[in-house]
């Protein structure tokens, strides 16, 4: 068993790309479900709209990268004002399977092969961060602690994720604190009582599904440049799932939480999931019980028992305030 | 999608391979894959495509032979016996401009008889909606009855399994997205019994649905009832049952891998008739199906569990403060539901194969049935789930094929947005 390349990759995917992505989609479902007590389970679709608007703009119609990034801040707006419209006078359970529904819809639109000639179909668009890692100031090198080291690009990438991560934070907490995000919070304990007191419920509603679907939008644009390629199949159900561990993990209602909780989600991920295959190759687990190509498949059913276990025994997170939490509303 | 998916490539594979069966003449003996592949024009004519490369290989994975395609676009290949095995077509061998219409469907994977000579089709050209009219024998009619039947057997399998689910909800008042992994374990247990065991598959049918029931029985008793005890609310239940959904999925990727595989039975059948494309399996299911939603039927309308199960969906308090023992009835609902779905499950497995994502794939369908109906009703779930079917299948005639099943959640958020409560619903259930 090899440690020390275990703790290298666990601590490498609890800072990575994954934890940029995951955890600015947990803080805007953060906003929706642990503020406003919105159960959207189509957050991937704000995903989605973040990554192919980059991808479409850059990669399809050659305009330069800030023109993507408008637009992958532009079409989760619209997606918000389609998907919210019609369904947030819903109550959560039915908004619930609309969402998840909507975001459905997204991907199937976008890997549909009318639309070849703009998102490429189910093969999906790659070769479009040539503008992002052009601005890179960094010098060439490898920077880092201990094993953990990443070249310039990485860093500059990591650097500029962080800073999203950082900035989006500061954002809830200032949004929570002023007149806005009480409002968002009454609603969450008793729609009725904000609109005795005249608020437009369904107005805040609205703006906190925008606001929350934007962060996670720059999510998808991390996500898009990143990996260098958008494919329609990677923004499917798990991705939603996968933010509301982070989410439930770290605490709901808690500005930190999200981010925490995506740190320690992949960081876990990642521990199980190289801890078992080392113990494949090294033989400790008998490879007619497991083989390397089934870890994966072990990851996602510890995941799933652990989003059982931690709702069942404590649903409050890590980090969570019980009082705070918007499940029992029905 | 799935199954939508092979019902129109089958419906478009005898169609469009009767007059090519004709004209390449009988293969007297042996077994043998033939075809013609052919592309729309810019006249808007079909026109065969030469030189086309397909290669077939054995489902274990030795390749039997490639063959190309003639001056007439047809090509005939023999095959060393009975069996299973997989078609490729060599995308890059195809002319500039064309492409398969559904890209995804590269490689077909298709069995054998003895001395069957298998018409295959690769379909040319984008998908768009009706594009392909003028070639096909039915003539829109004719196509469009095909698709009405399968979108009624569709239909009818999404009802089967949704009723299940709109009871737990009507009862418990969960929102239970593991049910679909229920209508996978039927399929699954069915497979397992049919294939591993060697049993025929009606009798291997049969103690599909006794398991399934059980094993929703052992959910309600080990895991629900539990949780509702100690006051667990609901959407804390909704996500229990979203990680139920990701635990179940990959534990059966884990044991059954991801190919889907038939059933040993019934996995390939002729049409019965010429221009549309409805096979004895087909009429089987339907008449199955609706045999089995007239008991349902009967049960909540007739017998006295079926009354408690209606009354306690209806209203928990007033049942429960009339005698009804709330929790022996959720019991039930939870063994009859999961049976049900068990049942979906092995009609399912047989209008495509079993694949462990099977019945996360059916479950928005259902969703989208059961809210049409009104979430809670029984007879919501069927109405609602009948006109998903037939409405997913019929909207191919306009829509791109691929964008069928969106077309389904689509209308299910339009309905939310004209008629919140579904169908049958009662207006109050919805704030």
């Amino acid at each position: 068993m090899d440690w020390l390349t275990i703790l290298q990759r666990t601590f490498t995917n609890a800072i990575g790309q994954e934890f940029i992505v995951y955890g600015l989609a947990a803080i805007g479902l953060n906003l929706h479900f642990g503020y406003t007590g919105l159960l959207n389970f189509g957050q991937v679709a704000f995903v989605a709209a973040g990554a192919y608007g980059v991808a479409t703009v850059v990669a399809t119609f050659s305009l330069p990268l800030w023109l993507g990034v408008l637009a992958g801040i532009a079409l989760p707006l619209m997606l918000a004002a389609l998907l919210g419209i019609p369904t947030l006078r819903l109550r959560a359970d039915y908004l619930a399977i609309v969402t998840i529904a909507g975001s459905e819809i997204v991907r199937l639109v976008a890997r549909s092969p009318s639309l070849r000639s703009i998102t490429n179909g189910s093969y999906g668009l790659s070769q479009f961060g040539g503008d992002f890692y052009a601005l890179n100031p960094i010098p060439d090198g490898r920077y880092g602690i201990w094993r953990i080291t990443f070249d310039a690009n990485a860093t500059w990438y990591l650097l500029v994720g962080w800073t999203l991560v950082a900035l989006a934070t500061l954002l809830i907490l200032v949004l929570i604190r002023s007149p806005w995000g009480r409002v968002l919070k009454s609603i969450r304990e008793d729609e009725d009582a904000p609109r005795s007191l005249g608020k437009n419920v369904y107005v805040y509603k609205l703006q906190s599904l925008a606001v929350g679907g934007v962060i996670a939008a720059f999510g998808g644009i991390m996500f898009a440049i990143g990996s260098q390629s958008v494919q329609p199949d990677n923004y499917g159900t798990p991705l939603t799932f996968f933010a509301y561990c982070a989410l439930i993990l770290g605490g709901m209602a808690r500005v930190g939480g999200p981010v925490i909780g995506a740190a320690m989600f992949w960081g876990l991920l990642a521990f199980t999931e190289n801890t078992l295959r080392n113990a494949v190759e090294a033989g400790y687990i008998p490879s007619g019980l497991m083989d390397t190509v089934q870890v994966g498949q072990v990851r996602f059913m510890l995941v799933g028992l652990g989003l059982m276990l931690l709702m069942i025994f404590r649903p409050q997170g890590v980090f969570g305030d019980k009082r705070e939490l918007a499940l029992d509303a029905r | 999608m799935r199954v939508v998916r092979s019902f129109v490539v089958a419906a478009l594979t005898a169609l469009l391979c009767l007059p090519a069966g004709v004209a390449l003449g009988d293969q007297a003996a042996g077994e043998a894959v033939r075809g013609v592949i052919q592309r729309l024009n810019d006249a808007g004519e079909q026109e065969p495509v030469e030189g086309v490369t397909i290669t077939v290989a054995e489902a274990g994975g030795a390749e039997v032979g490639t063959v190309t395609t003639d001056a007439e676009g047809a090509y005939v290949l023999e095959l060393p016996g009975p069996g299973d095995y997989s078609a490729a077509i060599d995308v890059a061998s195809l002319p500039e401009g064309t492409t398969l219409r559904n890209p995804d469907a590269a490689t077909l994977e298709f069995t054998i008889r003895p001395n069957q000579s298998r018409p295959l089709l690769f379909p040319l050209g984008e998908g768009a909606g009706g594009g392909g009219e003028g070639f096909l024998g039915g003539g829109i009619v004719g196509q469009a009855f095909g698709l009405l039947v399968s979108g009624i057997r569709f239909g009818l399998i999404i009802a089967m399994c949704a009723i299940g689910l709109s009871l737990i909800f009507g009862t418990t008042g969960l929102t239970n997205f593991a049910h679909g992994e229920i209508v996978t374990f039927g399929a699954l247990a069915a497979y397992f019994v049919n294939v591993t065991l060697g049993v025929h598959l009606i009798p291997a049918a049969v103690i599909a649905i006794v398991i399934g029931a059980a094993a929703g029985g052992l959910l309600d008793r080990a895991l629900w009832n539990p949780l509702r005890r100690r006051g667990t609310g609901l959407i804390a239940m909704l996500v229990i049952s979203i990680g139920l959904s990701i635990l179940l999925r990959y534990l059966y990727l884990y044991q059954f891998g991801g190919r889907t595989r038939p059933f040993a039975q019934y996995a390939v059948q002729r049409s019965l008739f010429q221009s549309v494309s409805v096979t004895p399996v087909d009429l089987i299911s339907i008449v199955l199906s609706i045999a089995v939603l007239i008991g349902v039927a009967t049960v909540l309308q007739q017998t006295r569990i079926g009354k408690a199960m209606r009354a306690v969906a209806d209203n928990k308090d007033l049942a429960e403060s009339s005698g009804v023992d709330a929790e022996r009835v959720v019991l039930f609902v939870w063994v009859f539901g999961a049976g049900l779905a068990a049942l979906g499950g092995v009609l399912l497995g047989l209008a495509e194969q079993v694949g462990w994502l099977m019945g996360f794939q059916l479950l928005l369908l259902m969703f989208a049935g059961v809210t049409l109906g009104g979430l809670g009703t029984a007879y919501g779930a069927l109405l609602g789930s009948l006109v998903i079917g037939v409405f997913v299948q019929l909207s191919t005639l306009v829509v791109p094929n691929d964008l069928r099943f969106a077309v389904g959640l689509a209308v299910l958020i339009l309905v939310l947005l004209v008629r919140p409560q579904g169908i049958l619903g009662q207006a109050e259930r919805v704030g």
